[in-house]
């Protein structure tokens, strides 16, 4: 079994985009029963959700404000799941309920470390 | 005097052993466990000729005293006037009387639990070696718990003693910055000491009982010290509370077990209810979320008597976070029902499918259950199933009344 990483894009920014509180507690709970569906099946190992906040630095040192490089391609957060093949790993990450959202996206990788680990 | 003896073992075997193991050291566990064992040896003989003392246990400590009293007289005269001739030795024993008082057996209870719980041992060991030290288990019983042999067992808890008399763990409390770390095993084997008597098979439901006041008996005696009164301690005794208030709901007068929405809520405990509110209530404090603060929330709502989407998407989302922090195939199934009562049936049955669970009798219960009314064929197949693969009697009985209920063959 090997673990994939789930990222998950979208607009964190513009106005408009961004849920009500009542929409954002109904989306956290879809979002809760997705990963609590991933950890029932013993594949959750994993994940964080990250501020809104946040710097970029590209080439030459600029650094800007904004988690982003693109709007939508902001990334709202990440979980780290078990599977046996990249199309398992893609099959659960297809249920991600943010994908209900036009011009969100998520990406599936293989985590290959090159870390040392303790 | 057949259940007085077992009981007794039960809750004065590990204070004595805790007693004497704090005054013996740890390298003498050994001689801590035989004199007690001795203790309970003399006390079936003489109990079953003149009958039980009127004070049983401390009578039991009178005798252990004794005995322990002698081991350190013949200790002392092979350290004070044999050894010290023969190698140059100095006495390391003195003759102090043993001190059995309810403060002594609290202390060194307490602090055993850290020495026995210490990280040199691997986290099974340790749970063995609680089990047996600070429970008063039976090796079968161990052996039973884990399901594994008996002679396993035995291996295991030697080589246990051995690390932990190899690491000279001293029996006192840990550190103030370790105490946390620390207190994860003690939680996980007083966890399992309660499960053990509310999931017991047996159908002794005096014992069961005991078993589940004994392990909550042990975390009360860590909140009652300031250094051990950690929410999370707090979160597992208030989960224990909220458990145990179902104790005489789900226990018929056979011992049988009534499942929750059959259960006479009438005979639901409120004065546990509000003990396991005012726990939970003392865990709130603090940064950690425990998987006994899910667990505890997820066993208040079960208290709510009043059904309602409310109750159920809580305790769905407490078991979807639970199963991120620590899974186990009983919450995973508990959690597709759960998801049943908010999303539906048909939906549940497309979650538990998920779960690679075929071989559980309880993943076959459950898809049984989501079956009907929708596919009382696919149920049935999976009652069937379930009843194939249930280990114990009462297990199939209920699959079988079950099978009865909705009008289906054997």
């Amino acid at each position: 079994m090997d673990e994939y990483i789930v990222f998950m894009r979208l607009d964190l920014i513009t106005k408009d985009a961004q849920p009500s509180p009542e929409q954002l507690q109904v989306y956290m709970q879809q979002y809760q029963d997705w990963v609590g569906g991933i950890a029932a099946q013993n594949k959750f190992a994993g994940g964080k959700g990250l501020s809104t906040e946040g710097k970029v630095i590209t080439f030459n040192d600029v650094v800007t404000d904004g988690p982003f490089v693109e709007l939508k391609e902001s990334i709202a957060g990440f979980i780290i799941i078990k599977a046996e093949s990249l199309e398992e790993a893609t099959e659960m990450a297809r249920a991600c309920p943010i994908l209900k959202g036009e011009g969100n996206s998520v990406e599936v990788r293989m985590i290959t470390t090159v870390h040392p680990q303790a | 005097m057949t259940t007085l003896i077992p009981h007794l073992f039960r809750t004065e075997y590990r204070k004595i052993v805790s007693v004497l193991c704090r005054r013996f050291g740890f390298r003498e566990i050994e001689t801590a466990e035989d004199i007690v064992s001795d203790t309970f040896l003399t006390a079936a003989q003489s109990w079953g000729i003149e009958g039980a003392p009127p004070n049983p246990a401390g009578w039991l400590y009178e005798v252990a005293k004794n005995k322990a009293r002698n081991y350190l007289h013949r200790q002392s005269i092979l350290n004070d006037k044999i050894l010290p001739e023969m190698l140059g030795w100095e006495s390391k024993f003195d003759e102090n009387e043993i001190d059995l008082s309810p403060v002594n057996i609290n202390d060194s209870q307490l602090q055993m639990m850290f020495a026995v719980c210490h990280p040199a041992i691997s986290a099974e060991s340790q749970i063995a070696l609680s089990l047996r030290i600070l429970c008063g288990f039976g090796i079968e019983e161990i052996a039973d718990a884990f399901q594994l042999s008996k002679d396993t067992i035995n291996k295991r808890l030697l080589r246990a003693k051995e690390k932990l008399r190899e690491a000279n763990i001293p029996i006192e409390m840990p550190d103030t910055g370790e105490i946390s770390a620390r207190l994860e095993p003690v939680l996980t084997t007083i966890y399992l000491l309660f499960n053990e008597g509310y999931y017991s098979v047996s159908k002794n439901k005096v014992l069961r009982k005991d078993l589940c006041l004994e392990a909550m008996r042990l975390c009360t005696m860590l909140i009652e010290n300031a250094q051990t009164n950690e929410p999370q301690v707090n979160a597992l005794l208030s989960l224990m509370c909220f458990h145990a208030s179902r104790f005489e709901a789900r226990l018929n007068g056979e011992g049988a077990l009534v499942i929750y929405e059959e259960q006479d809520t009438d005979l639901w405990n409120t004065d546990l209810v509000s003990k396991g509110g005012y726990f939970l209530r003392c865990a709130a404090g603090g940064k950690t979320l425990s998987r006994y603060h899910l667990e505890a929330a997820i066993a208040y709502w079960h208290t709510v008597k009043t059904e309602g989407s409310e109750k159920w998407e809580n305790i769905l989302q407490c078991y979807n976070q639970l199963l991120q922090l620590h899974y186990s195939p009983a919450a995973a199934l508990s959690r597709t029902y759960a998801f049943s009562k908010v999303h539906g049936k048909e939906a549940a049955i497309r979650e538990a499918e998920k779960l690679g669970l075929t071989g559980n009798h309880f993943y076959h219960l459950l898809l049984g259950e989501l079956s009907f009314p929708a596919d009382p064929l696919n149920g049935q197949e999976h009652f069937k199933k379930a009843l194939a693969l249930a280990k114990t009697e009462t297990e199939k009985h209920a699959i079988l009344r079950k099978l009865r209920q909705n009008n289906l063959p054997k």
